[in-house]
């Protein structure tokens, strides 16, 4: 009886401090989660219902302003959708490409690291560094793509200061960026599939390469296919270094992406309440392309 | 020459040579074992047959037709793979369905919504339809074609890779360990099942195994392969009674047979420890003998042992003891009433078997004929 009695908030006490002790060793990272992230996101939600500006005094609350704004804001529309058909170029044309290329390194018998280095580089090289690499092969007078035009007879663009190619250009690049990282994951999910599959589609009579990639490659690589899908639309999404570096949003806001506009009135106007409006919006995208990720698409591509 | 026709199979991997000159008949409708420890080359011969990988040389005939250098959908064979290989994103019922689909529609009836809209298509996919249902309803996978195999257990998962692979009616079936990731009493089932199947559908069946236990009970015949080369085949009895070497005699049996160190005189007379054992043999010098567990038996008289332990496994006692003078290890297999008359673990005990249930072997393994020894001197029986 005294037993129990003495027994039991000793218990107790041993249970508090282990708990005691879980807290102080998860601390460091929860003031960093709520330091480095939720602090900010909050603020910056708060701020979006703002006229702040940078250097000035106080603000004022100014509700659903800024969004109304944005409605009417010609560049942010442009920057909008300047942003979504550059999503749309990048997303396929890396995706596609890295398929095919990591169809054509698993089928062929030697070279395999060597390609999958070669095709990696740009994602490893610093973008900045690339871009004058790129401005350089771009140029409409002196760069190597347009001397190779002129060999075929065709005047080359003056691929980024028109306002007809330059988002083709940056998407060209883009794609480039982010072909190498698509291919290692679909090399990847390539080696994952197992063989017996391609043993037994052949004794069950698959009679082409592309039925067997339709019957066995393609539902298999499902899942790596769409982490790779969301992936690069997320990092498509954010495209800014290379239009900060090589054309500023421009000729005439023809190449104004969403993250850049949002650095212009955030940075370069000073218009904090305006800017971190746009940012919701970009997290509001980037959020649905995960629900749409893990709600929808998931379910289609697990096939348990 | 209808059934599978392999001859003189070779086949090396990075200079490795798994399979060396291997000659295999499966008669139509025959049911054979390949049978051999894990590495020995039998699931690549197996494969060479349905056309996953193929020989270095030597020829292969399927229903009297050349199939060396047909495409494996061209063979007219069936597989049933270890993994069972089904496709994960199909039901049941397209799982079953794609041996037919692949050989009665054309590449733009297949596809998804176009094909649908063709003509022809309908009518095909409705035979292949019913086709599948006989197939899955023989297995008793009727209720669950439309499931995915992630939703089956492994029975269920077991039976679909049997219905895709009989739906065709195949000249061949293949099976490569089907029954190895099943637990061991359905594993006891389904072996009559896959007989009965084989039974009905009256094909050659290539069944590879290393599980001799299913090799003996399921074949009509075995054949017992063993670092790329056939050994033997024959009847499972005759494989079991009158193997033609030592390494299909050793191989096949559990417990292993007792081999005992003999030696043959210049009379002829086999003796065993200086025993005479009642045989008469051509050959002369040192000889293996060997006696299957269950012939060997306690008696008066005879090999000295000394008992080591007991295993009692309910129909019968498997009492371990060792050959006092050679050191050889001998087990015993006795009716389970013996268990109460054996010696304790050190005891003495006296070995004796039938001459006619010894088998002997030459110094190279191979099978040396004896005769019982006319004149019955005392022998060991």
């Amino acid at each position: 009886m005294s037993d129990l009695a003495i027994a039991a908030p000793r218990f107790r006490a041993a249970a508090a401090g282990e708990a005691l002790a879980a807290w102080a060793l998860c601390l460091p990272a929860v003031i960093a989660y709520l330091l480095m992230l939720l602090l900010p996101t909050l603020a910056t939600a708060a701020l979006a219902f703002t006229d702040y500006e940078l250097g000035l005094d106080g603000f004022r609350w100014i509700g659903l302003g800024n969004f109304a704004e944005m409605l009417d804001d010609r560049g942010f529309l442009q920057s909008l959708r300047n942003t979504l058909i550059y999503v749309g170029l990048v997303t396929p044309g890396s995706i596609l490409g890295a398929l095919v290329l990591a169809l054509a390194i698993e089928a062929g018998t030697r070279g395999r690291t060597l390609f999958r280095a070669v095709f990696f580089l740009p994602v490893v090289s610093l973008s900045v560094a690339m871009a004058s690499a790129w401005q350089y092969l771009l140029h409409p007078t002196i760069g190597p793509l347009n001397a190779a035009l002129r060999g075929l007879g065709i005047a080359g663009p003056a691929w980024l200061s028109s306002s007809d190619t330059v988002l083709l250009a940056l998407a060209g690049i883009g794609i480039w960026e982010n072909l190498g990282f698509n291919l290692v994951l679909f090399l990847a999910g390539l080696t994952a599939i197992p063989r017996e599959l391609y043993a037994a589609a052949a004794v069950d009579g698959v009679p082409s390469a592309w039925e067997r990639f339709r019957l066995v490659t393609w539902p298999l690589l499902g899942p790596t296919t769409l982490f790779v899908l969301t992936i690069t639309m997320i990092r498509s999404v954010r495209v800014f270094d290379t239009v900060a570096v090589l054309t500023q949003g421009g000729p005439n806001k023809a190449s104004q992406v969403l993250l850049y506009t949002l650095y212009e009135e955030g940075f370069t106007y000073f218009r904090i309440g305006y800017s971190a409006a746009i940012t919701l919006v970009f997290l509001g995208i980037v959020l649905a392309l995960m629900w749409l990720q893990t709600r929808i698409l998931d379910k289609r591509v697990h096939y348990a | 020459m209808s059934g599978i026709h392999l001859q003189s199979v070779t086949k090396s991997f990075n200079g490795t040579t798994v399979l060396h000159g291997v000659s295999l008949r499966v008669a139509a409708g025959e049911f054979v074992a390949l049978v051999g420890p894990s590495g020995c080359g039998k699931t690549t011969l197996m494969r060479i047959v349905a056309g996953i990988e193929h020989a270095d040389s030597g020829t292969l005939q399927i229903q009297g037709r050349e199939a060396t250098a047909l495409r494996a959908g061209e063979r007219d064979v069936a597989m049933v793979f270890q993994s069972y290989a089904l496709y994960p994103h199909l039901t049941v019922a397209e799982n079953i369905a794609v041996p037919l689909a692949m050989r009665r529609l054309n590449a733009w009836q297949r596809l998804p919504l176009l094909g649908g809209v063709l003509p022809g298509t309908r009518a095909a996919r409705q035979g292949i339809a019913a086709e599948v249902a006989m197939a899955a309803g023989a297995l008793g996978l009727g209720t669950l074609l439309d499931r995915r195999p992630a939703q089956l257990s492994g029975g269920q998962r077991q039976r679909v890779a049997l219905a895709r692979a009989m739906v065709r009616r195949p000249a061949a079936f293949l099976m490569d360990e089907p029954l190895s990731n099943l637990d061991a009493s359905l594993r006891v089932q389904t072996r009559r099942e896959i007989v009965a199947i084989h039974r009905r559908a009256g094909a050659a069946t290539l069944y590879v195994t290393h599980d001799q236990s299913e090799a003996l009970t399921m074949a009509d015949r075995v054949a017992v392969m063993q670092a790329g080369r056939i050994l033997q085949v024959a009847p499972p009895r005759e494989i079991y009674a009158d193997p033609a070497e030592l390494r299909v005699a050793t191989f096949i049996g559990s417990p292993r047979i007792n081999l005992l160190p003999a030696e043959a005189g210049t009379d002829g007379a086999v003796r065993v420890a200086g025993l005479p054992v009642g045989l008469r043999c051509a050959a002369r010098g040192a000889l293996t003998l060997g006696v299957r567990p269950e012939a060997l038996v306690p008696a008066a008289q005879g090999l000295v042992a000394r008992a080591e332990a007991v295993e009692f496994l309910g129909e019968s006692v498997l009492l371990h003891a060792r050959h006092e003078s050679s050191g050889t290890p001998l087990v015993l297999r006795l009716p389970p009433e013996a268990a109460g008359h054996l010696p304790q673990p050190g005891g003495e005990l006296h070995l004796a078997f039938a001459p006619e249930a010894a088998l002997l072997f030459g110094p190279d393994g191979a099978r040396c004929r004896a005769e019982l020894a006319v004149a019955r001197e005392p022998a060991l029986v």
